[in-house]
């Protein structure tokens, strides 16, 4: 229990300092290569146990992603006809669909090593884009971009590019469709069927 | 099928997609292309990744990319953007030579950066207009601007004037099942992330392609905060 206090406390200073002390390209490269490491040696991972990927994703990855600012994005003009209990619906929902797209990706990684381009950044610089290539065995790289912005808590990613395709704009297309459809609540419900159903899915494979 | 496109489009054909005017047909080729799909084309790839081992499909990958990479070079002149034209013509002597008839992308390792052009973008760049979003049958998602992109690069393509037609067929299926096999990982992907896969391939679609239009540094959406 000790031993598993100063292993959490460190993890945490880690996580901190990690998030005060770094340059955002840096940060994006740590975390990666962190995440990519352990992702190598597991083989439930490897193997599909998306529920191991989520808790490595939740560990590690989304301490550094600022989902609020993320479904803000998403949401579009429709955010502020939003009530504030709509809004963190919203936010959830968006939430657990990234983190089971993430963990799902996670399951299918296979060697693939990455390339990160260094940021051309002046100090006054509070938002910026860190590209990364990533290079598969057997296929085309595809490039991978991080946005983020500095917050009080660091750096934190408000949107990700996979091959020249933003995913913050892509749901806005999708998310104004389903708000047309059936207003706010609508997507909210639309939402929760989507997690619900993959949950389901995911439930009754393991 | 058709009937449940009917009842898709039904639901949508109201919201303002002014670059989807034909949203009910492309639905319905849609699911037609969807259902080629897994009823051919994703079994074969399958197969063919469960064969080849990873330097085999790199090997491949290479080799058609090392052939599209004249055909970049000739889209950067026309876009007048000699320096890119000059390093992918670069690319192609180097890669042919050096990198065994293409087998092997030494170039990328001696610094030259692979790019990605074709007939769509030059018309882009030029000032075409992209047109209506259409799905066509096999080839997928375009807009009527790389539809006619699509033309000139089969037209231009050097595995279609093989003269051997055995020989041209061959290297087109290879081609094609290599391309899907690339694109197994992102299968299970994209079905977890989107709520509506019609309508989130469309959007990543015109995304990228707008994107690859102005490489990589389109001017910023207006509405982004």
């Amino acid at each position: 229990m000790k031993y598993f206090l100063a292993l959490l406390t460190g993890l945490l200073m880690t996580l901190g300092a990690a998030a005060q002390a770094l340059s955002p390209d840096a940060l994006v490269k740590s975390v990666t290569n962190d995440v990519l490491d352990i992702v190598r040696k597991d083989k439930d991972i490897q193997a599909g146990n998306t529920r191991k990927a989520v808790e490595l994703a939740e560990a590690k990855v989304l301490p550094h992603f600022d989902f609020a600012h993320m479904t803000r994005l998403a949401v579009g003009k429709a955010w502020r006809q939003a009530s504030p209990a709509q809004q963190q619906a919203l936010t959830d929902e968006f939430r657990t669909l990234l983190v089971r797209t993430y963990s799902k990706a996670l399951t299918e990684y296979r060697n693939q090593t990455i390339d990160f381009k260094p940021v051309k950044m002046q100090a006054a610089d509070t938002d910026v884009v860190v590209r990364t290539l990533v290079q598969q065995p057997g296929g085309k790289p595809v490039e991978i971009d991080y946005s983020l912005d500095k917050t009080d808590q660091g750096w934190k990613v408000y949107d990700i590019s996979v091959a020249a395709v933003s995913l913050v704009t892509n749901y806005r297309g999708s998310f104004a469709q389903e708000i047309s459809a059936g207003g706010i609540d609508g997507l909210i419900g639309t939402l929760r069927t989507k997690n619900g159903g993959s949950e389901a899915a995911v439930a009754s494979k393991q | 099928m058709a009937a449940a496109a009917t009842v898709l489009t039904g639901g949508c054909a109201t919201t303002a997609n002014g670059k989807d005017p034909i949203e009910g047909f492309n639905r319905a080729m849609f699911a037609f292309n969807e259902g080629l799909d897994s009823a051919v084309i994703r079994p074969v790839a399958k197969g063919y990744e469960f064969v080849t081992p990873d330097f085999v499909r790199t090997g491949v990958s290479n080799f058609f990319g090392n052939i599209a990479d004249a055909l970049i070079a000739v889209n950067n002149l026309l876009q007048g953007k000699g320096v890119e034209a000059a390093s992918d013509a670069g690319r192609f002597v180097v890669n042919s030579t050096v990198g065994i008839l293409g087998l092997f992308d030494v170039a990328t390792e001696w610094g030259l950066e692979k790019h990605e052009e074709d007939f769509g973008q030059t018309f882009g760049r030029w000032g075409m207009d992209t047109g209506a979003y259409v799905v066509l049958p096999l080839f997928g998602p375009r807009n009527v601007r790389d539809g006619v992109g699509l033309v000139f690069d089969m037209a231009a393509d050097p595995v279609g004037h093989v003269s051997d037609p055995s020989t041209r067929n061959a290297l087109t299926a290879l081609r094609l099942v290599n391309d899907r096999a690339g694109l197994l990982p992102a299968d299970k992907i994209i079905d977890e992330a989107a709520l509506d896969k019609y309508s989130y391939l469309r959007d990543a679609y015109l995304q990228r392609r707008r994107n690859l239009v102005f490489d990589g540094r389109p001017p910023k959406d207006p509405d982004f905060e």
